[in-house]
C-alpha cells in the first residue's frame, strides 16, 4: 500500500517548531547556555538575549518589556494569575470571577483557591460561548479582586469582547486576566486597547517551543509568586531559566506579527470552506461556537448518532489527526465542560469534532478531509442503533 | 502509521473492520444495555439453534453499537467469542474474557467489556423470557441488576429521555 500522507488538525493542541524558529532555538542552546543571573560574560550573554527575547514578546502585545514575566507553561502562568493575584490582594477582598468556558488550569486554580477560603464566581455564556460583559458587571462586588474570561475558547474558538469586559473591570478598579494561549499570535492583541491587566500567552500554540510561556502583569498588579528561590524573572519567579525556548519563543512571535494578517485570512477561508462543506456533505450535524466570532484556525461540529473518540479514531486510520470533547475519550470519562456550558446535551456532545487548522494546512488537505469525512462517519453509523 | 499505544492492535483491528455488525431480522432475543447519556449503546441480536447434542447454541449473533473505540471493539469480539456456544458457555463469557481477546483494554475502557457481557446475557434473557422457558436464577438476578442501572440513570438524566426515544425511534 502507498504511504498516504498524514494530516495533522490539532493545532489547538500543539504546533509544530517553525523551522526558522528550531534554527534560533538551537543557536542558542549552543550559545547562550549561561545561567541568566550570573555576571561573568557568558551569563550576561544569555542574559542580553533573554531581554531582547522579552521586548519582542512584549511589542506583540502592546506592552513594555519589564512587564512580562517569563513562565514553563500557560498553565503555569495562568495558575500564577490566578493564586498570586488571589493571595497578594486578600487584604482587599476574596472574591474570583471566571466564565464557565475557562480552560481547565484556570477552572481547576480557581476551584482550589475556592477551598482556600477564596469566593468564586462563575459567570453562564450564551449558545454561542459568548460571556455578556453586562453579566461581569453585574457580578461584581466591592470584595472582588480578579475577573479572569480567556480571550478565545480552547474548544470552540468563540472570543469574547475583552475591551468592553476589560472597561467594566478598569471602571470598578478590579484587575483583569486573559487566557490568550489560543489567541495570541493569531489575532491582534493590544493590552492597552483591551483593558487587559494580566494576560497568558503560550509558545508552543504558535510554532514556538514547548517549555515558553509568559505572563503580562502590569506594574501596579501585586502578585505573589508561585515559586520562590533565587530571584530570576524580578523575584516573580525563581527558576533557571530556558532561554533557547524563550528565544524561540520570541522568534515565533516576530514571524507571527509579520504573518498575521495574511495567515489569519487565509486560515479563516479554509476553515469556512471546511465548515460549510461538512454540514453539507454529512447530514445531522451542527457548527458549534460562533460563526464569526471565532479563532481564524477552529472547527467544532457535533456529528449526532456518532461517539466522538470512534470518529477521530476512525480519521486517525485515514492519516488525519483531530480532537474531540466526547466523555469517552477523556481521562476522566467526562464530556467537554465547554460544550455543556454553552448548552449542548449528552448526545451532541459524544460526536463532537474539533479541527484546528494552522501554518501547514492547505487547500489539498481540506479537500482530502472532505473527500473521506462523509465515509468515516458512515462507517460508525451503520453499526450503530440510532442511525437508520 | 505508528501504533496507537492506547489501544492494541486487536483493538484497532476490531474497530477498522467489526465483525458481525448489523441487525438479525427476527431475533430470537435482543439484549439492549447502555445509555446514550453516558456514551455507549450496545443492542446485541442472536438466533438460537440446536446442536448436535441436541443443546441449545447461539447460531448467529450480530451487534449494533453506538460507542468508543473499546464499546464498538468488545462488541464485535464477543460476537466470535459467544457464536456457536451453548447458551450456558456463552452465559460464562465475562469481563476478563472479552479484554484479554483483545490483547487488554485500557483501565479506564474496561466497563465496556461488562457490556458486552450484559448485552449478550440480556439477549439470552429476552430469548428464555419470550420463549416461557426455566431461566436461571442468576441470569434474573443479573437481568435485574442491568434493569435498575438503567432506571438509575434514566432518572439522573430525564431531559434526555425524550431524546433517547426520538433517537431510537420509538
Amino acid at each position: 500500500m502507498a504511504k498516504r500522507k498524514r494530516i495533522y488538525l490539532d493545532y489547538a493542541a500543539a504546533t509544530p517548531l517553525d523551522s526558522r524558529v528550531m534554527k534560533e532555538v538551537i543557536l542558542h542552546f549552543k550559545k547562550s547556555f549561561g545561567n541568566t543571573m550570573s555576571l561573568h560574560s557568558f551569563g550576561q550573554a544569555a542574559k542580553e538575549v533573554l531581554e531582547n527575547s522579552r521586548e519582542k514578546v512584549a511589542s506583540l502585545m502592546g506592552a513594555q518589556r519589564d512587564e512580562v514575566i517569563f513562565t514553563g507553561s500557560a498553565t503555569e502562568a495562568n495558575n500564577f494569575a490566578l493564586k498570586g493575584v488571589a493571595f497578594a490582594n486578600k487584604s482587599r477582598g476574596k472574591h474570583i470571577i471566571i466564565s464557565a468556558v475557562e480552560h481547565p488550569c484556570i477552572a481547576e486554580s480557581a476551584h482550589w483557591l475556592g477551598l482556600q477560603g477564596f469566593e468564586i464566581t462563575e459567570l453562564k455564556v450564551d449558545k454561542y460561548g459568548l460571556v455578556d460583559p453586562k453579566d461581569v458587571e453585574k457580578a461584581l462586588r466591592k470584595e472582588t479582586i480578579l475577573v479572569s474570561v480567556m480571550h478565545a475558547n480552547n474548544e470552540i474558538g468563540t472570543i469574547q469582547p475583552i475591551a468592553e469586559i476589560g472597561a467594566v473591570c478598569r471602571k470598578a478598579a478590579v484587575f483583569f486576566h486573559t487566557d490568550a494561549a489560543q489567541s495570541f499570535g493569531k489575532i491582534p492583541i493590544d493590552v492597552d486597547k483591551m483593558n487587559i491587566d494580566l494576560l497568558t500567552a503560550s509558545s508552543h500554540k504558535m510554532y514556538g517551543p514547548k517549555g515558553a510561556a509568559c505572563l503580562f502583569k502590569r506594574k501596579k498588579v501585586k502578585i505573589e509568586p508561585l515559586l520562590h528561590g533565587g530571584g530570576h524573572e524580578s523575584g516573580y519567579r525563581s527558576s533557571t531559566v530556558n532561554v533557547p525556548a524563550i528565544a524561540g519563543f520570541a522568534k515565533a512571535c516576530e514571524l507571527c506579527r509579520e504573518e498575521m494578517a495574511s495567515e489569519a485570512e487565509r486560515l479563516s477561508h479554509l476553515r469556512d470552506k471546511l465548515i460549510s462543506g461538512i454540514l453539507t456533505e454529512v447530514k445531522d450535524t451542527q457548527l458549534n461556537g460562533h460563526a464569526v466570532k471565532r479563532l481564524p484556525n477552529n472547527v467544532n461540529i457535533s456529528f449526532f448518532f456518532v461517539e466522538g473518540e470512534s470518529l477521530m479514531m476512525q480519521l486517525d486510520l485515514m492519516g488525519i489527526a483531530v480532537s474531540t470533547g466526547s466523555a469517552c475519550s477523556s481521562k476522566k470519562l467526562e464530556p467537554s465542560r465547554v460544550l455543556q456550558a454553552i448548552g449542548l446535551k449528552p448526545h451532541q456532545i459524544h460526536g463532537s469534532l474539533r479541527l484546528s487548522l494552522g501554518r501547514q494546512t492547505t487547500k489539498e488537505e481540506i479537500d482530502y478531509v472532505l473527500k473521506v469525512l462523509p465515509q468515516a462517519v458512515e462507517n460508525l453509523r451503520k453499526i450503530s442503533p440510532f442511525s437508520r | 502509521m505508528p501504533d496507537n499505544k492506547e489501544y492494541t492492535k486487536k483493538v484497532i483491528q476490531h474497530f477498522k473492520n467489526p465483525h458481525n455488525f448489523g441487525r438479525i431480522k427476527n431475533a430470537d432475543g435482543i439484549g439492549k444495555v447502555g445509555n446514550i447519556f453516558c456514551g455507549d449503546v450496545m443492542w446485541v441480536y442472536i438466533k438460537v439453534g440446536k446442536n448436535r447434542k441436541g443443546k441449545e447454541i447461539i447460531k448467529e449473533i450480530k451487534f449494533e453499537t453506538f460507542g468508543c473505540v473499546a464499546a464498538v471493539a468488545t462488541s464485535s469480539v464477543i460476537t466470535d467469542l459467544a457464536k456457536g456456544k451453548t447458551i450456558e458457555e456463552a452465559l460464562d463469557i465475562n469481563k476478563k474474557e472479552i479484554a484479554d481477546s483483545l490483547g487488554g483494554l485500557p483501565p479506564i475502557k474496561l466497563h465496556c467489556s461488562v457490556l458486552a457481557a450484559d448485552a449478550l446475557s440480556e439477549a439470552v434473557y429476552d430469548y428464555l423470557f419470550k420463549k416461557k422457558k426455566d431461566i436461571p436464577e442468576k441470569l434474573t438476578a443479573r437481568h435485574e441488576r442491568i434493569q435498575k442501572e438503567l432506571k438509575l440513570i434514566e432518572e439522573k438524566y430525564q431531559d434526555y429521555v425524550e431524546i433517547r426515544k426520538r433517537a431510537l425511534g420509538k
